[in-house]
């Protein structure tokens, strides 16, 4: 097995004297794409934060190629790993400026303009997000849907290892959702970036991940750690979710597809 | 997109500069005692011993310095202080620095200790009022490390209610000679000034520019949140610690040295997002370089509309300042 680019071992943590995860422990692969599932309020949010240090563990460490967090300086960590919030400030900035953003952490002491590569990546990212049309319009102006696409291009830009991102299609109609989330497939598959995101829809987890983990609410901890065919299981969601389902498979991707099991299916 | 950027930004950076030149050209040519432009030239090369000369150099070129760089470290601090707390109802005077100052000289009107320290216990006490308020809020707001900004303004708003409120009541049992004085000094003046006080303003305002243009990216990045500027590798706190000192200073130094001049660090930052746009590294030096000129044109007219009377700048600037900014805000339909 090739070697783990993140590893989170035995972490606890939480907000004030709340601890939401505790113990929880997971190697990602580079290459990887991992998706995030539980209810709401298992941690799934609180455990993308603690990775990118915004919350500081409890307990337990966290290793991002072999070093821990902390000990990476913050300029070192954002050319290495992005990070897709669940919403996006509707800054009085342009597209173009916000996404340009994304290239801060390349720039050099006492440098205060772009360089002509930080132009044309933007560019490039702009195109496959096609947030182009609408890149001289302020972040304000546009929609909410557009505002995700920009921010996934602003995280693009920075080149990173590691993707990370909360809910990356929230916002996003069915054909942006696939776009999006095909981009980010693509872009693992030819680049090898390495993925680790948080979804809702727990139909678009299993179609876009290679591994999927289940927090479950009632302890913190990881329910499962699988493939998508391993942890989307009628069992596994009734005992997080407490909702029965009816899992079928995806006619063309062989992937597990959730049904509400309401009274007229069963 | 880059040359396109550099050159708007080089055209209103050349547009604001004449602004600038007109206003200074204005200030030295105005007055109860009027030089013809075209004088000026011949007065500073053969004028020595002149009544004009004297006029200029002693009176007018100190005055106009000194609103230079009031003006423009008022506004910088306005732009700074905004960046950092992502609100555009900030200004240098929200976190109750003007509050201490005002607190600092009317202790020093009371008690007399101009007798002792002569002219410079003005702006002394007013700097010792100032910094001890910065002391009050940095203390308070910083938690394990971290500055809470939410924390900050509102100690600072408390501070500066705190500090009125003292104002008042000293004001409420002083003498009525007093009473004038602190009145006075609270409108705000650029009246007579000390060249070592020029001096000194003028090397603090440009220090505060220059150390302030250092932060103009991580303030751009500060506009998405703070969680995104640190996914942006900024180093969040280092970043608000330096912002809130420069911007402290730079206020604490106006304060002391020319009263209360409302609204510049209010409206000039507004107003020069609305046409220079809101990134920082165009914002810092427009805003400064038009809160210079603003400050100017408000004093020769504060020194010229009632002439031979004067009037405090701090009426004009919140005056003119307002109503233009109401007028812009209104035609252009643009929102904060």
């Amino acid at each position: 097995m090739t070697e783990a680019i993140l590893e989170i071992d035995h972490l606890s943590c939480g907000y004030g004297t709340k601890t939401i995860i505790h113990d929880v422990s997971l190697k990602v692969v580079a290459g990887e794409i991992i998706g995030i599932i539980g209810s709401n309020g298992s941690g799934k949010t609180t455990l993308l934060k603690s990775i990118t240090n915004i919350v500081r563990p409890e307990k337990g460490k966290i290793l991002f190629q072999g070093r821990t967090i902390p000990s990476i300086p913050r300029n070192e960590l954002a050319r290495k790993m992005a990070v897709v919030g669940q919403t996006v400030e509707p800054a009085m900035m342009t597209v173009q400026e916000y996404i340009l953003l994304g290239r801060l952490p390349y720039f050099k002491r006492y440098q205060f303009m772009e360089t002509k590569k930080d132009i044309l990546l933007a560019e490039r990212y702009m195109a496959l997000t096609d947030t182009d049309k609408v890149k001289d319009q302020l972040m304000s102006q546009i929609s909410g849907g557009e505002r995700q696409l920009a921010s996934i291009a602003r995280a693009l830009v920075q080149e990173p290892t590691l993707l990370l991102l909360d809910e990356p299609t929230s916002h996003l109609d069915i054909t942006h959702q696939a776009q999006i989330l095909g981009l980010i497939q693509r872009l693992n598959q030819e680049l090898g970036l390495t993925v680790l995101m948080v979804v809702h829809d727990l139909n678009l987890a299993g179609e876009y991940s290679n591994r999927l983990v289940l927090l479950n609410k009632k302890n913190g901890h990881i329910y499962q750690i699988g493939t998508p065919e391993e942890v989307l299981t009628e069992k596994s969601i009734q005992d997080v979710y407490g909702t029965p389902v009816v899992i079928e498979k995806n006619p063309r991707s062989g992937k597990p597809c959730i049904f509400l099991a309401t009274q007229n299916t069963i | 997109m880059k040359n396109r950027k550099a050159k708007n930004w080089f055209l209103m950076l050349l547009i604001l500069s004449l602004f600038l030149l007109m206003a200074c050209i204005l200030a030295v040519c105005t007055g109860s005692a009027g030089i013809p432009v075209q004088k000026i030239p011949d007065i500073l090369i053969n004028g020595e011993g002149t009544v004009e000369h004297s006029i200029l150099f002693s009176i007018r070129l100190p005055r106009l310095l000194l609103a230079l760089s009031i003006g423009g470290a008022l506004s910088l601090a306005g732009v700074l202080l905004q960046g950092m707390f992502r609100n555009p109802l900030v200004e240098p005077y929200t976190l109750g620095i003007s509050g201490g100052a005002s607190l600092g000289v009317c202790l020093n009107i009371i008690f007399k200790w101009y007798i002792t320290l002569g002219v410079i216990a003005y702006p002394l006490s007013g700097f010792l009022g100032a910094l001890l308020v910065i002391a009050i809020v940095y203390s308070i707001s910083i938690k394990k490390g971290d500055l809470k900004t939410n924390n900050m303004l509102l100690i600072g708003v408390m501070i500066s209610f705190v500090s009125s409120s003292v104002v008042m009541l000293l004001m409420a049992v002083s003498h009525s000679e007093d009473l004038h004085s602190i009145i006075f000094w609270i409108m705000g003046s650029l009246d007579e000034p000390n060249m070592i006080l020029v001096r000194i303003s003028i090397i603090v305002s440009i220090a505060g520019l220059i150390l302030s243009y250092f932060f103009c990216l991580d303030l751009n990045a500060l506009a998405l949140g703070e969680e995104e500027a640190i996914h942006l590798g900024i180093q969040t706190e280092r970043t608000k610690r330096f912002l809130f000192i420069i911007a402290s200073i730079l206020t604490g130094m106006s304060v002391s040295v020319a009263g209360i001049i409302m609204f510049v660090g209010l409206i000039v930052p507004h107003f020069m997002r609305m046409t220079a746009g809101p990134d920082h590294r165009i914002l810092l030096i427009s805003s400064f370089i038009s809160g210079a000129a603003f400050l100017t044109v408000c004093d020769v007219i504060s020194r010229t509309i009632v002439a031979p009377l004067e009037l405090p700048v701090g009426v004009i600037t919140g005056i003119i300042g307002g109503v233009i900014f109401i007028y812009v805000l209104s035609r252009k339909q643009v929102s904060l």
